[in-house]
């Protein structure tokens, strides 16, 4: 197999096999503790820019699949592993994982020591590294990742969301459990424990760079979706006749999209509106509150985050560089849950007006379902502003 | 929630003795659990049966009762100690099992004792079959078709239903006792009716077969408020049909997308909601159909277990301190994790290695026993290894095991060019794989080698192809680097740099590429080294690195960043004890323990290498750095040049870390306490009878055979019988006594082939010689005999599988006061700077010497219990420089209560296994009963190991020729105590003419009735037989094998009857009273 190198800006190198496709890429390099769902992980648009390291060091067990996307193709710039396997096995597989990076172009490193990787990133911060499996000295490799720009005050969202509005129907994945049943699906329409009563809550989705799986819950709640590109202004979302406007994940630093920020401040007490991660970041900021860049982020699957009205305790998924700074939180909102392993800001709603957001993913995918209550929250925050406005 | 403050005392149950299914995970978790409660300020009543524990130590729990963890006895305790609550889910299914019945029989509710961690209903909603599956079903889970019957009419009804192949497990029953799969109707029969007779209810569910799919487990916890978290997932190689014990098990799950994982996840949470687990941890049992995905639920286990312990070993996640805690009222939380410090114990470990167990097993000890793998589990013991990859994982497990393979070695040999030879491999290659067994794994290498693909092997054996085309990788590594130099010409591999990284990254051992490129072990370790290709260590952290780790819980791989940071303090390594094995158990680790806890009092840092996950060793609170770690001479070597310890102790792991110390001295290592020169002068033949010689003391006359011829002169010149064993192998093993030549013939050419090089041993056997085993601490100079055992079966049985009484019941003043003598002189003469344990044999007045072991044995945690002197503990000061006399160690301690240690046997696991003792042992673990006298201790000490010994009703009596006089008095003493007689004609003949009235019965080649039908009907209570020589054994095997089915009790020696007589004697005179550990030990003064 052909060598490839890693660098960072800090000038480590770190020397591997190249699979997936070869050539080179830059990117802020990421570390993602998730076991499971490396192939949710390569699709989902927050990681556009990013650089991204399983620190699970057996990836691509069981192959890639076209259930398992959140969204049309990878989107990470690069992907590290210890090693990538030697074979796809799963019911479910369609292809193996360094073939289907070989087919997105996606450069791909294997053979390095992730853990190591791991520890400078988090002792030194994430930072800009470079892969390259054509490169003729390290030196080159290193000066590609000591010159990348970073990811601050970049506006990647511009690169991932929708050219044009486009409604969605699909619910969640479902596996039916019956023997005689072959595969699993995704469901179609409203499914059960959605909101039946009444017609279905028409929800706008900001796409800044949407996880599926996002789209798919809003449907199983009982939504009918339509997903409108980031530069949407306020008066063309409202003049959708949404229930409810919902702002989506997405990639980058949230201050590096003002019109985004502007869009969100148009909407604030218009319609009930639900923010996931990028967009709660976005929230915040339309909110008058600040964001900052933690040392290596949030990513991966088993965050504990306690819902603080109820005091119970969500496992989540987490995938953000940044984040809100509790101090900067206007007196109108509330702080709802919180971060048990460095306390950070992780949710908040408006005091008066119909707005809720947190920053992990109760989409989960790749991740535990325990927070998925979140979009029947929303439905629920929909109902009481339209009792209130009838 | 802040702990519950209306408890103050808490009552908790252990697991009792180590047998098949319930093992040292019990110690480890108990031991947590005591110690989480200790901190937490609640007082702690402690019941074991087990003296070999951490967790039985008297400052473990602050009452700790060495007595049997049965309903009767335990109602006593609660009836003296009056706890307010009982936590019965940390002593496995014994501890369950008791807890139920307590609480069934309103001993709980009379005492206002609370079920904390489990109420009853939960428990049994989750181990009864039916409630189990009604509760599954109403949360929507789908479970394999099956129906639950109490007789075997009504488990034909439910076949008629499901069909065949079909499992049968019955319930509550640990370990899968029982348990089995029939292909036909016939097996079904005879699974149905054992399974009926093996659950303590008379129950058994049958369930369709799902043998073939994909096994997962879950480590779940849960505590008040409802958090519940997801602690580990482990994916089984063997697929369904191997019970999870004796299968090979890797964590986290491998094959899982995270859309099933979570679905996985998603059912496990809402099992606990619905079984209503309120606080602690549970493991629940999937299995996933291969084709489809579907997925059903086998069992879950409210409680810790054996893969929660492996879980915790495998995430650094505390599961029984945890759940300890869970259950007095904190939440998860309010637990700080212990790793990271910083984060909180709500959160789901992330691993960024890979971790594969291997379980060990003992079939040579139990001929005649089935080896394939079914749904009861018959493994002894298990090893698990980190890596960074499978690979890596499953080679440094399979050397971890000690079964002499340090890798993937052949096992079979074929022409190539030769057609018929290739094919006739090739069969045995599938025959090997499509019957579980132990050997799977070199059956599929073999089936590599032969050219049988990924596809090809599936088929044969349904293990999922990820993990078959990781050992393709490590096998076709392996012929391409590894071909043995055809011409003898220096191996390339040894100077590839490149070759040898990937080779080592693959976890292949210095061992096997030493082999096979024809080099010496310390040769390529040299040119390794040269080249710069060093182990590096990594840590278990919880947190796959996102946090910073506090403590130092290290296992090796072959990378680029080595996290180990040695310290400059002065440091002593412990090699611990490897796999759990017949011979070698929890006993050892107690020891390392121990020596861990006394270098931490003497301001040294202990340094722990081990790989048994389901050890207190292994815990990483024991010792101030754990490294999980194979017991080879490589890995040891390679901590040790990391460390640059002060010191190696060797002499508290058993055999395995003996076995090291030469290899390490040869290596400059030092090792403290007694030196590997006098465990050598104690260990080779020849220096040991010069050593006896010397110091003028008796061993019984012996001579080593290199040939048929040369037995047969030597057995003729000591005299018949005479013992016979293998040179080169330890722990009893293949050591039988003999009564004549044709005997002698039958051993030399079934059981050993003598030869030069390993000559068979010969030694005059003692027949009814009493034996003795003597444990001591000696500083170089000072002695100090701690303890002096007498056993109660006769020398010939293993030392192990023998009861023993502390302090001798029937010795004389002037043979202990020789016995303490000679045992000074040995351990001055050979230096002895810690323990040594010496047997004895007493014929005739006469003191002989069998065996010498400077090092710690067996019975040092049964002494240390008996004595209240932590043994191991002063043995590691005495290592470090401490000297007998300022440790305040000199005075005997005049007990004034009687210790008896009994061991337990696993032969109801081995259908077709004779239950007889002889000189090979075969017991998985121990119990101590103490009291007043010796008949109380004995008593107590069958019943807590699972002997109910009757009070009235018949006894059964057949004795070989030589002990028919003895088989008179014991015979009249029956009598006396009420006992009607049956015995066979020989037996009846001899008793009659003493006037003894006895009931003649035929024996089974008699014709009917005979014996087995007697018992069978439930004639008989007791049963007597002792047996000599192959014909009679082969004769009365059925009788024995009866009895054990049936729960009979039975001795297989005079003197262990005659021991029961006192018991029952005891028995007769009033109930068994309890006194906790504490207060046995203050008497003492």
């Amino acid at each position: 197999m052909q060598r490839a190198v890693l660098a960072l800006a800090d000038g480590t190198v770190f020397e591997g096999r190249n699979f997936g496709a070869s050539g080179a890429c830059i990117g802020e390099v990421v570390f993602n503790t998730s076991m499971m769902g490396y192939q949710e992980i390569l699709t989902d648009p927050s990681y556009s820019g990013q650089i991204v390291t399983m620190t699970y060091p057996l990836i691509g067990n069981y192959g890639v699949n076209e259930q398992d996307t959140e969204s049309t193709r990878p989107r990470v710039e690069g992907f590290v592993v210890r090693e990538c396997s030697p074979i796809a096995s799963s019911w479910r597989q369609q292809l193996d994982l360094a073939g289907y990076l070989r087919r997105h172009g996606i450069v791909g490193i294997d053979g390095i020591d992730t853990r190591a990787l791991t520890r400078r990133l988090r002792d030194h911060g994430a930072q800009m590294g470079a892969i390259s499996s054509e490169a003729e000295s390290v030196a080159a490799v290193r000066r590609l990742a000591a010159t990348a720009p970073p990811l601050e005050g970049r506006d990647l969202v511009a690169g991932v969301t929708c050219p044009a509005p486009y409604p969605w129907r699909e619910g969640p994945y479902q596996h039916r459990l019956g023997p005689a049943e072959g595969r699993g699906e995704f469901s179609v329409a409203a499914p059960s424990g959605g909101d039946t009563a009444g017609p279905p809550w028409h929800v706008v989705a900001y796409d800044f760079g949407v996880k599926r799986n996002i789209l798919r819950h809003l449907v199983a709640v009982g939504c009918r979706v339509t997903v409108v590109p980031a530069a949407t202004t306020p008066s063309q979302a409202l003049a959708l006749k949404p229930d409810g406007i919902f702002l989506s994940n997405g990639p980058g630093d949230p201050a590096a999209v003002p019109y985004a920020i502007e869009a969100v401040s148009g909407l604030l007490g218009q319609r009930p509106i639900f923010g996931i991660c990028l967009g709660h970041q976005l929230l915040a900021l339309a909110l008058g509150g600040r964001t900052f860049k933690l040392k290596f982020g949030h990513h991966g699957g088993n965050h504990p985050v306690m819902d603080l009205r109820t005091g119970s305790i969500a496992i989540t998924a987490q995938n953000h560089g940044f984040a809100v700074q509790a101090e900067t939180l206007p007196a109108s909102l509330e702080l709802t849950h919180i971060n048990l392993n460095d306390q950070t800001v992780e949710g908040f709603c408006h005091r008066s007006l119909p707005i809720m957001s947190v920053q992990y993913h109760p989409e989960a995918s790749p991740g535990p379902h325990d927070a998925t209550y979140l979009f029947q929250r929303f439905i629920e925050l929909m109902r009481a502003s339209t009792s209130r406005s009838a | 929630m802040p702990k519950r403050t209306d408890l103050h005392r808490i009552l908790l149950l252990g697991s009792g003795p180590i047998v098949i299914g319930q093992a040292c995970e019990f110690d480890y978790s108990g031991t947590q659990a005591c110690k989480a409660l200790r901190e937490e300020g609640y007082e702690v009543v402690l019941v074991n049966s087990n003296p070999a524990t951490i967790m039985t130590d008297p400052d473990v729990a602050q009452r700790t009762y060495i007595e049997p963890v049965t309903p009767e006895i335990v109602a006593e305790i609660i009836a003296m100690e009056r706890p307010q609550a009982l936590l019965p889910t940390m002593g496995g299914q014994t501890g369950l099992n008791v807890s139920v019945a307590l609480a069934e029989a309103g001993v709980l509710d009379r005492y206002g004792v609370e079920l904390i961690g489990a109420r009853l209903e939960v428990i049994q909603k989750a181990e009864n079959r039916q409630l189990f599956k009604e509760a599954m079903t109403r949360i929507g889970l789908d479970l394999p078709p099956s129906g639950t019957a109490r007789s075997y009419e009504e488990a034909l009804a439910v076949i008629h239903e499901i069909g065949l192949p079909a499992i049968i497990r019955p319930s509550f029953t640990l370990g899968g006792t029982g348990g089995n799969l029939a292909y036909n109707i016939e097996e079904f029969e005879a699974h149905c009716q054992w399974g009926l007779r093996s659950s303590p209810i008379g129950e058994v569910l049958v369930e369709r077969s799902v043998a073939g799919w994909k096994e997962f487990e879950l480590e779940v916890m849960r505590d008040f408020k409802d958090n519940v978290v997801i602690i580990c997932s482990i994916e089984n190689f063997d697929p369904m049909g191997v019970h999870t014990g004796d299968s090979i098990t890797v964590a986290p799950a491998q094959t899982l997308t995270d859309k099933e994982y979570q679905m996985m996840r998603d059912a496990a949470i809402a099992i606990m909601r619905e079984i209503g687990v309120e606080t602690g941890g549970s493991n629940i049992q999937f299995a996933v159909n291969p084709e489809n995905g579907h997925l059903v639920v086998i069992e879950m286990n409210p409680r810790v277990s054996r893969s929660s312990a492996l879980a915790s070993k495998a995430t650094g996640f505390p599961i029984a301190k945890i759940a300890a805690k869970l259950a007095v009222g904190y939440t998860l939380d309010e637990i700080p994790n212990d790793i990271t410090r910083l984060t909180p114990s709500s959160f789901e470990p992330m691993i960024d290695y890979c971790v594969v167990k291997v379980p060990r097993f003992a079939f040579e000890k139990f001929p005649g026993a089935d080896d394939t793998l079914t749904s009861q589990m018959k493994s002894i013991g298990e090893a698990m290894a980190i890596g960074r990859t499978f690979k890596e994982a499953l080679q440094k497990a399979i050397r971890s095991l000690e079964v002499d393979r340090y890798g993937f070695e052949p096992l079979l040999t074929w022409d190539a060019a030769d057609p018929a030879s290739l094919e006739r491999a090739r069969r045995q290659v599938e025959d090997g794989l499509r019957r579980p067994n132990w050997e799977r794994l070199w059956y599929l290498a073999e089936g590599l080698r032969l050219g049988l693909g990924i596809d090809a092997l599936y088929d044969l054996t349904k293990i999922d192809r990820w993990f078959l085309a990781n050992i393709a990788q490590i096998i076709e590594v392996e012929e391409k680097l590894l071909r043995a130099p055809a011409d003898g010409s220096a191996a390339q591999a040894a100077d590839d740099p490149r070759a040898l990284r990937l080779l080592k990254t693959y976890g292949f051992s210095d061992v096997t590429i030493s082999r096979r490129l024809g080099i010496s072990e310390a040769a390529l370790r040299a040119r390794r080294k040269a080249h710069g290709i060093t182990v590096t260590y990594k840590t278990v952290d919880t947190c796959a690195a996102e946090f910073v780790a506090s403590t130092p819980y290290l296992y090796s791989t072959y990378e680029r960043e080595c996290e180990a940071n040695p310290t400059t303090r002065r440091k002593v390594v412990i090699l611990g004890g490897g796999p759990n094995r017949i011979g070698q158990g929890i006993e050892f680790d107690y020891c390392c323990v121990h020596a861990a806890f006394a270098l931490k009092e003497e301001g040294c840092e202990a340094i722990m290498v081990n790989c048994n996950p389901e050890t207190v060793s292994t815990d990483y609170d024991t010792s101030d750095r754990l490294y999980f770690e194979p017991l080879t001479a490589e890995d040891v070597l390679n901590i040790v040049e990391r460390e640059q310890p002060w010191g190696v102790i060797v002499q508290f792991g058993g055999q395995t870390p003996l076995r090291l110390a030469r290899t390490l001295e040869a290596a400059g290592v030092p090792i403290i306490g007694t030196q590997p020169e006098s465990i050598d002068r104690a260990e080779d033949r020849e220096r040991f009878k010069q050593l006896l010689d010397d110091l003028n003391l008796r061993q019984p006359p012996n001579g080593a055979a290199k040939s048929v011829q040369d037995a047969e002169r030597i057995a003729a010149q000591l005299g018949y019988p005479v013992l016979v064993r293998p040179s080169y192998v330890l722990g009893g093993r293949a050591m039988d006594i003999v009564y004549d030549a044709q005997g002698l013939h039958r051993y030399m050419r079934e059981a050993v082939k003598a030869s030069p090089e390993h000559p068979v041993l010969i030694d005059r056997f003692l027949e009814d010689a009493i034996e003795i085993d003597v444990d001591a601490l000696a500083d170089g100079e000072q002695v100090f005999v701690a303890g002096i055992m007498e056993h109660i079966e006769e020398a010939g049985v293993h030392s192990g599988d023998s009861a023993c009484s502390l302090p001798p019941y029937s010795l004389p003043a002037d043979i202990i006061a020789s016995i303490e003598e000679q045992t000074c002189l040995l351990a001055r003469e050979l230096q002895v700077v810690g323990l040594i344990n010496i047997q004895f044999a007493i014929k005739e007045k006469m003191v002989y010497i069998l065996e010498v072991n400077p090092r710690a044995s067996r019975t040092v945690p049964f002494v240390s219990k008996a004595t209240g002197l932590p043994l191991a503990k002063l043995a590691a000061k005495l290592m470090v420089g401490r000297k007998l006399a300022d440790l305040g160690v000199a005075r005997k301690v005049a007990l004034d209560h009687i210790a008896v240690k009994e061991a337990v046997l696993p032969f109801v696991k081995f259908p077709g296994a004779d239950t007889i003792l002889g000189p090979e042992m075969k017991s998985t673990g121990e119990v101590m009963g103490i009291d007043r006298t010796f008949g109380l201790a004995f008593a107590k000490a069958q019943l807590a190991a699972g002997v109910s010994l009757p009070t009235k009703g018949t006894v059964f009596i057949s004795v070989r020729d030589h002990d028919k006089p003895a088989a008179v008095p014991m015979a009249r003493q029956f009598r006396k105590l009420g006992f009607q007689l049956l015995a066979t004609a020989g037996t009846a003949q001899v008793l009659t003419a003493a006037g003894i009235e006895v009931e003649a019965v035929q024996k089974v080649k008699e014709g009917r009735p005979h014996i087995v039908d007697h018992i069978k009907n439930g004639r008989v209570d007791l049963v007597i037989n002792t047996t000599a020589g192959e014909v009679s054994r082969l004769d009365s095997f059925s009788i024995r094998r009866t009895a054990l089915e049936r729960s009979l009790p039975y001795c297989t020696t005079v003197p262990g009857a005659l021991a029961a007589i006192q018991a029952i004697q005891a028995l007769q005179e009033g109930k068994l009273t309890v006194r906790s550990l504490q207060d046995h030990l203050a008497a003492l003064g």
